[in-house]
Protein backbone atom coordinates (compact mmCIF):
# COMPACT_ATOMS: atom_id res chain seq x y z
CA UNK A 1 0.00 0.00 0.00
CA UNK A 2 3.04 2.61 1.00
CA UNK A 3 4.76 1.72 -2.54
CA UNK A 4 1.34 2.62 -4.07
CA UNK A 5 1.18 5.76 -2.45
CA UNK A 6 -1.06 4.85 0.22
CA UNK A 7 -0.19 6.29 3.88
CA UNK A 8 -0.71 3.74 6.22
CA UNK A 9 -0.61 3.43 10.30
CA UNK A 10 -0.97 0.18 12.25
CA UNK A 11 -2.56 0.31 15.82
CA UNK A 12 -1.56 -2.42 17.64
CA UNK A 13 -0.66 -4.73 20.96
CA UNK A 14 2.21 -6.42 20.13
CA UNK A 15 5.42 -4.16 19.08
CA UNK A 16 7.79 -6.87 19.13
CA UNK A 17 6.23 -8.86 15.91
CA UNK A 18 4.87 -5.13 14.11
CA UNK A 19 8.78 -3.96 14.30
CA UNK A 20 10.03 -7.30 13.07
CA UNK A 21 7.88 -6.91 10.21
CA UNK A 22 9.17 -3.57 8.92
CA UNK A 23 5.90 -1.46 9.79
CA UNK A 24 5.80 1.67 8.31
CA UNK A 25 3.92 3.40 10.92
CA UNK A 26 2.96 2.24 14.76
CA UNK A 27 0.93 3.34 17.56
CA UNK A 28 1.40 1.24 20.45
CA UNK A 29 -1.31 0.09 23.14
CA UNK A 30 0.52 -1.73 25.47
CA UNK A 31 -2.48 -3.66 26.27
CA UNK A 32 -3.95 -6.94 26.57
CA UNK A 33 -4.44 -8.36 22.67
CA UNK A 34 -7.69 -8.40 21.29
CA UNK A 35 -8.29 -4.43 22.26
CA UNK A 36 -5.42 -2.22 20.63
CA UNK A 37 -8.12 0.82 20.26
CA UNK A 38 -8.25 0.83 23.60
CA UNK A 39 -9.86 -0.96 26.99
CA UNK A 40 -13.87 -2.03 25.67
CA UNK A 41 -16.19 1.04 26.44
CA UNK A 42 -13.41 3.41 26.98
CA UNK A 43 -13.89 6.00 23.84
CA UNK A 44 -11.99 8.74 25.69
CA UNK A 45 -9.36 5.84 25.47
CA UNK A 46 -9.99 5.06 22.02
CA UNK A 47 -10.61 8.30 20.93
CA UNK A 48 -7.19 9.15 22.07
CA UNK A 49 -5.48 6.45 20.03
CA UNK A 50 -7.39 7.13 16.89
CA UNK A 51 -6.11 10.77 17.32
CA UNK A 52 -2.64 9.46 17.85
CA UNK A 53 -3.09 7.21 14.55
CA UNK A 54 -4.29 10.42 12.54
CA UNK A 55 -1.67 12.57 13.66
CA UNK A 56 1.23 9.76 13.38
CA UNK A 57 0.00 9.43 9.77
CA UNK A 58 1.15 12.88 9.21
CA UNK A 59 4.39 14.10 11.52
CA UNK A 60 6.02 10.39 10.62
CA UNK A 61 9.06 11.44 8.62
CA UNK A 62 10.97 7.73 7.91
CA UNK A 63 9.21 4.34 7.95
CA UNK A 64 9.85 2.91 11.66
CA UNK A 65 7.89 5.45 13.23
CA UNK A 66 6.19 4.60 16.74
CA UNK A 67 4.16 6.49 19.15
CA UNK A 68 3.86 4.43 22.42
CA UNK A 69 0.65 5.51 24.18
CA UNK A 70 0.48 5.90 27.76
CA UNK A 71 -2.60 3.85 28.63
CA UNK A 72 -2.76 0.79 30.95
CA UNK A 73 -5.45 -2.00 30.94
CA UNK A 74 -5.35 -1.68 35.13
CA UNK A 75 -3.84 -0.75 38.08
CA UNK A 76 -2.18 -4.75 38.54
CA UNK A 77 0.21 -6.16 35.61
CA UNK A 78 -1.43 -9.59 36.57
CA UNK A 79 -2.53 -9.89 32.68
CA UNK A 80 0.55 -10.11 31.66
CA UNK A 81 1.62 -13.21 33.15
CA UNK A 82 -1.98 -14.88 32.27
CA UNK A 83 -1.43 -14.70 28.14
CA UNK A 84 -0.60 -18.17 26.99
CA UNK A 85 0.81 -19.28 30.53
CA UNK A 86 2.34 -22.25 30.63
CA UNK A 87 1.93 -24.07 34.00
CA UNK A 88 1.74 -27.41 35.46
CA UNK A 89 -1.50 -28.10 35.46
CA UNK A 90 -2.03 -27.31 31.82
CA UNK A 91 0.91 -28.85 29.88
CA UNK A 92 -1.14 -32.34 29.42
CA UNK A 93 -4.09 -29.38 28.34
CA UNK A 94 -1.99 -28.08 25.98
CA UNK A 95 -0.41 -31.18 24.39
CA UNK A 96 -4.29 -32.41 23.52
CA UNK A 97 -4.83 -28.99 21.65
CA UNK A 98 -1.51 -29.72 19.70
CA UNK A 99 -3.00 -32.78 18.89
CA UNK A 100 -6.03 -31.59 17.89
CA UNK A 101 -4.99 -28.67 15.59
CA UNK A 102 -2.23 -31.60 14.14
CA UNK A 103 -5.69 -33.79 13.46
CA UNK A 104 -7.81 -30.65 12.01
CA UNK A 105 -4.79 -29.67 9.53
CA UNK A 106 -4.30 -32.94 7.96
CA UNK A 107 -8.21 -33.35 7.85
CA UNK A 108 -8.26 -29.64 6.42
CA UNK A 109 -5.69 -30.75 3.24
CA UNK A 110 -7.39 -34.16 2.93
CA UNK A 111 -10.41 -32.20 2.09
CA UNK A 112 -9.00 -30.03 -0.33
CA UNK A 113 -9.60 -26.88 2.37
CA UNK A 114 -6.08 -25.17 1.70
CA UNK A 115 -4.99 -22.14 -0.34
CA UNK A 116 -2.68 -22.80 -3.67
CA UNK B 1 6.33 -5.22 27.38
CA UNK B 2 5.52 -8.47 26.61
CA UNK B 3 7.75 -10.29 24.11
CA UNK B 4 4.79 -12.01 22.13
CA UNK B 5 7.45 -14.02 19.69
CA UNK B 6 9.27 -15.63 22.55
CA UNK B 7 5.39 -16.26 24.32
CA UNK B 8 4.07 -17.89 20.93
CA UNK B 9 7.29 -20.12 20.69
CA UNK B 10 7.53 -21.57 23.77
CA UNK B 11 3.23 -21.92 23.71
CA UNK B 12 3.43 -23.88 20.62
CA UNK B 13 6.42 -25.80 21.72
CA UNK B 14 4.45 -26.82 24.62
CA UNK B 15 1.69 -28.14 22.31
CA UNK B 16 3.59 -30.30 20.53
CA UNK B 17 5.03 -28.22 17.63
CA UNK B 18 8.89 -28.81 16.93
CA UNK B 19 9.33 -26.32 14.55
CA UNK B 20 8.84 -22.34 15.09
CA UNK B 21 6.61 -20.13 13.52
CA UNK B 22 8.83 -17.53 11.29
CA UNK B 23 6.97 -14.23 11.62
CA UNK B 24 7.31 -11.83 8.79
CA UNK B 25 10.73 -9.86 8.93
CA UNK B 26 11.52 -6.83 6.33
CA UNK B 27 14.56 -5.45 6.39
CA UNK B 28 12.85 -2.24 4.19
CA UNK B 29 10.11 -0.63 4.40
CA UNK B 30 8.00 1.34 1.38
CA UNK B 31 7.13 4.45 2.93
CA UNK B 32 4.98 8.01 1.78
CA UNK B 33 3.45 10.70 3.19
CA UNK B 34 0.21 11.41 2.69
CA UNK B 35 -1.15 12.72 -0.49
CA UNK B 36 -3.43 15.22 0.48
CA UNK B 37 -4.24 16.77 4.25
CA UNK B 38 -6.53 15.02 6.56
CA UNK B 39 -9.38 17.76 5.82
CA UNK B 40 -9.35 16.16 2.43
CA UNK B 41 -7.72 13.03 2.49
CA UNK B 42 -9.87 9.83 2.16
CA UNK B 43 -9.73 6.99 4.76
CA UNK B 44 -10.48 3.33 5.61
CA UNK B 45 -9.63 0.24 7.69
CA UNK B 46 -8.21 -2.93 7.61
CA UNK B 47 -8.83 -5.64 9.94
CA UNK B 48 -8.37 -9.49 10.75
CA UNK B 49 -11.28 -9.69 12.36
CA UNK B 50 -13.76 -11.84 10.58
CA UNK B 51 -16.99 -10.97 8.23
CA UNK B 52 -17.91 -14.47 6.78
CA UNK B 53 -17.02 -17.32 9.34
CA UNK B 54 -19.17 -19.45 7.56
CA UNK B 55 -16.08 -20.07 4.79
CA UNK B 56 -13.85 -22.37 6.23
CA UNK B 57 -10.45 -20.64 8.08
CA UNK B 58 -7.71 -22.42 5.72
CA UNK B 59 -9.18 -20.74 2.67
CA UNK B 60 -10.16 -17.49 3.49
CA UNK B 61 -8.81 -14.90 1.57
CA UNK B 62 -8.42 -10.98 1.48
CA UNK B 63 -11.89 -8.93 0.94
CA UNK B 64 -13.37 -6.20 0.70
CA UNK B 65 -17.05 -5.03 2.04
CA UNK B 66 -18.78 -1.78 1.92
CA UNK B 67 -18.56 -0.02 5.21
CA UNK B 68 -22.74 0.01 4.99
CA UNK B 69 -22.17 -4.27 5.73
CA UNK B 70 -19.78 -3.73 8.54
CA UNK B 71 -21.20 -6.62 11.29
CA UNK B 72 -22.22 -5.11 14.73
CA UNK B 73 -20.16 -7.58 15.88
CA UNK B 74 -17.20 -9.22 13.72
CA UNK B 75 -16.33 -13.10 14.48
CA UNK B 76 -13.34 -12.97 16.79
CA UNK B 77 -13.35 -16.76 17.95
CA UNK B 78 -10.41 -18.51 16.09
CA UNK B 79 -8.21 -14.87 16.25
CA UNK B 80 -5.49 -15.30 18.74
CA UNK B 81 -6.37 -12.42 21.47
CA UNK B 82 -6.03 -12.85 25.28
CA UNK B 83 -9.20 -14.37 26.46
CA UNK B 84 -8.46 -14.89 29.77
CA UNK B 85 -7.81 -10.73 30.60
CA UNK B 86 -10.65 -9.51 27.97
CA UNK B 87 -13.01 -9.45 25.32
CA UNK B 88 -13.89 -8.58 22.06
CA UNK B 89 -17.74 -7.01 22.62
CA UNK B 90 -17.17 -3.71 21.41
CA UNK B 91 -16.46 -3.38 18.39
CA UNK B 92 -14.89 -0.03 18.89
CA UNK B 93 -11.40 -1.82 20.73
CA UNK B 94 -10.64 -2.91 17.22
CA UNK B 95 -12.78 -1.23 14.57
CA UNK B 96 -13.42 2.01 15.39
CA UNK B 97 -15.96 3.05 12.35
CA UNK B 98 -18.45 5.18 15.39
CA UNK B 99 -15.12 7.00 16.33
CA UNK B 100 -13.75 7.88 12.72
CA UNK B 101 -17.24 8.67 11.50
CA UNK B 102 -17.27 11.18 14.32
CA UNK B 103 -14.01 12.81 13.63
CA UNK B 104 -15.73 13.08 9.42
CA UNK B 105 -18.70 14.23 10.87
CA UNK B 106 -16.78 17.08 12.17
CA UNK B 107 -14.94 18.18 9.42
CA UNK B 108 -11.28 16.63 10.90
CA UNK B 109 -11.02 14.17 8.10
CA UNK B 110 -12.30 14.69 4.30
CA UNK B 111 -14.05 11.14 3.62
CA UNK B 112 -14.73 7.57 4.72
CA UNK B 113 -13.65 5.25 1.69
CA UNK B 114 -16.60 3.12 0.55
CA UNK B 115 -15.06 0.03 1.47
CA UNK B 116 -13.01 -1.55 4.57
CA UNK B 117 -11.10 -4.78 3.88
CA UNK B 118 -10.79 -7.73 5.87
CA UNK B 119 -7.38 -9.43 5.79
CA UNK B 120 -6.84 -13.00 7.44
CA UNK B 121 -4.12 -13.96 9.67
CA UNK B 122 -2.28 -16.35 7.67
CA UNK B 123 0.11 -18.72 8.49
CA UNK B 124 1.65 -18.32 5.08
CA UNK B 125 3.53 -15.24 4.59
CA UNK B 126 3.79 -15.73 0.99
CA UNK B 127 -0.58 -15.82 0.88
CA UNK B 128 -0.30 -12.13 2.79
CA UNK B 129 2.46 -10.55 0.73
CA UNK B 130 1.80 -12.02 -2.91
CA UNK B 131 -2.19 -12.47 -2.60
CA UNK B 132 -3.68 -10.98 0.27
CA UNK B 133 -2.24 -7.55 0.54
CA UNK B 134 -1.92 -6.92 -3.27
CA UNK B 135 -5.80 -7.15 -3.45
CA UNK B 136 -6.36 -4.84 -0.86
CA UNK B 137 -3.93 -2.24 -2.26
CA UNK B 138 -5.45 -2.44 -5.78
CA UNK B 139 -8.68 -1.93 -3.78
CA UNK B 140 -7.81 1.13 -2.05
CA UNK B 141 -6.58 2.62 -5.51
CA UNK B 142 -9.81 2.35 -7.43
CA UNK B 143 -11.26 3.64 -3.90
CA UNK B 144 -8.98 6.86 -3.97
CA UNK B 145 -7.57 5.86 -0.93
CA UNK B 146 -5.47 8.17 0.75
CA UNK B 147 -4.89 6.82 4.30
CA UNK B 148 -5.02 3.65 5.88
CA UNK B 149 -5.96 2.70 9.56
CA UNK B 150 -4.33 -1.21 10.33
CA UNK B 151 -5.49 -2.83 13.07
CA UNK B 152 -4.61 -6.32 13.53
CA UNK B 153 -6.27 -8.85 16.30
Amino acid sequence: MESKGIATVVIGSALDILQRAGTPRIVFNDLPLGNPVGIPFDRAMQNQTLAAALELLYQAQSPGAIQTLPHRWSASDDWRANFMAITPSNRAALLALGDENRRQRQLNRAQGLFRP
Amino acid sequence: MIRYIERTKAYYRAQGFDRDYQWAMNTETPFSKPAKPLESARITLVTTAVVEPNIPKPIRTAKSYPFSEAPAQFDTAELSWDKVTTHTDDRETYFPLQALDARIAAGDIGSLAPRFHFIPTEYSQRHTRDQDAPLIAQHCLEDAVDLAILIPL
